[in-house]
């Protein structure tokens, strides 16, 4: 199944949600923030993306994106790929760990190195970096090291 | 009269003359164990080097010691995150004098390629006093055995009376860094190796 089909079906199931396709080398679906806990339910039991590969986030000068790769075990299909925007100042998009486990960690490492908090993560806490760290090291404004031990 | 012309004639078959410094420098150079610790991917290279291939324990490193307190060298195989710094010097000050650093690859004598990395420490010879650098990326078994054969260069040139293992009022303990929220910090009034 492609991007497109899921969009499609998608867009048939959910008309009332606000999404869009983004053409490209791989193809993605953007979608806010709020649906994403239902369209990631729907897509798990309806459409069997049981499997969620990664995910991750990006800095953007306007705002964070968090990509969510799906793939399908069962019809060995895939990946389809979910965007959903977080605005800069307090990047917020829930948490997919009651969906598939496997995102704890990976939503972990997305708040510890870039910052976005995930509500209804069960453990949110820095996996990477140790407690105490300040800062989220793959943001584009991260000043770089502060300590002494820093190349010169 | 040379110390040679002391040993009876119907002896000198059988005794060998020789300084202290070098007969014990030859026992020490001959085994010289390394601690089991391995950091990133320089760590396989290591590991391969102990196998029957290139075989490490012609050298009288028989084995890698599982605790601290029972090795002399340390192989820093690979990248030294800030977040294992505090444990890597925790490791070196437990080992038992004399002890011995080996920096083994790029990230471990100046960070190779992470050296503008938020975490990682440019060069382990911020933390630890190394004896020697093994380039490379990683570098090959043999140049890992080539490093510890320089290694047991230096211990065969060293003498008791100079050596710093064997003076007193010598600061043993080296500073453990501790994890801070900008990076490593040293506790207050420590400074670095």
């Amino acid at each position: 199944m492609t991007s497109q089909e899921t969009f499609e079906r998608l867009a048939a199931r959910f008309p009332r949600f606000e999404l869009a396709y983004v053409e490209g080398k791989d193809p993605s679906i953007v979608v806010k923030a709020e649906n994403l806990v239902e369209l990631a339910q729907y897509l798990r039991d309806q459409q069997e993306y049981d499997y969620c590969s990664s995910i991750t986030a990006v800095d953007y000068p306007d705002r964070f994106e968090v990509v969510y790769h799906l793939y399908s075990m069962k019809n060995e299909g895939g990946p389809a790929i979910l965007k959903v925007h977080a605005d800069r100042d307090n990047p917020q998009v829930p948490s997919v760990t009651s969906i598939w486990t496997g995102a704890d960690w990976q939503e972990r490492e997305a708040w510890d190195l870039m910052g976005i908090r995930f509500p209804g993560h069960p453990n949110l806490k820095r996996i990477l970096m140790w407690e105490g760290y300040e800062g989220h090291p793959l943001r584009k404004d991260f000043p770089g090291p502060q300590d002494e031990y820093t190349f010169s | 009269m040379t110390q040679e012309d002391l040993v009876p004639p119907e002896l000198k078959r059988n005794v060998f003359v020789a300084p202290v410094d070098w007969i014990y420098n030859l026992g020490r150079a001959g085994s010289v164990w390394p601690i089991m610790f391995g950091l990133a991917c320089c760590a396989f290279e290591m590991i391969v080097t102990l196998t029957s291939r290139f075989d490490l324990a012609r050298f009288g490193m028989e084995f890698m010691r599982a605790s601290p307190r029972q090795s002399e060298l340390m192989i820093i195989s690979g990248t030294v995150t800030k977040k294992m710094a505090p444990q890597v010097v925790r490791l070196y000050d437990q080992m038992p004098e004399p002890k011995y650093v080996l920096a083994m690859g790029a990230c471990a004598i100046s960070g190779g390629p992470f050296k503008d990395g938020y975490n990682v420490v440019p060069g382990v010879d911020r933390l630890l006093p190394v004896n020697v650098y093994v380039p490379g990326c990683p570098p090959r078994p043999e140049s890992l055995l080539d490093g510890v054969l320089k290694l047991h260069q230096q211990i065969r040139g060293e003498t008791i009376l100079t050596s710093p293992w064997y003076r007193k009022g010598v600061e043993r303990e080296l500073p453990v860094p501790e994890c801070g929220p900008w990076g490593l910090v040293l506790p207050k009034g420590e400074e670095s190796a």
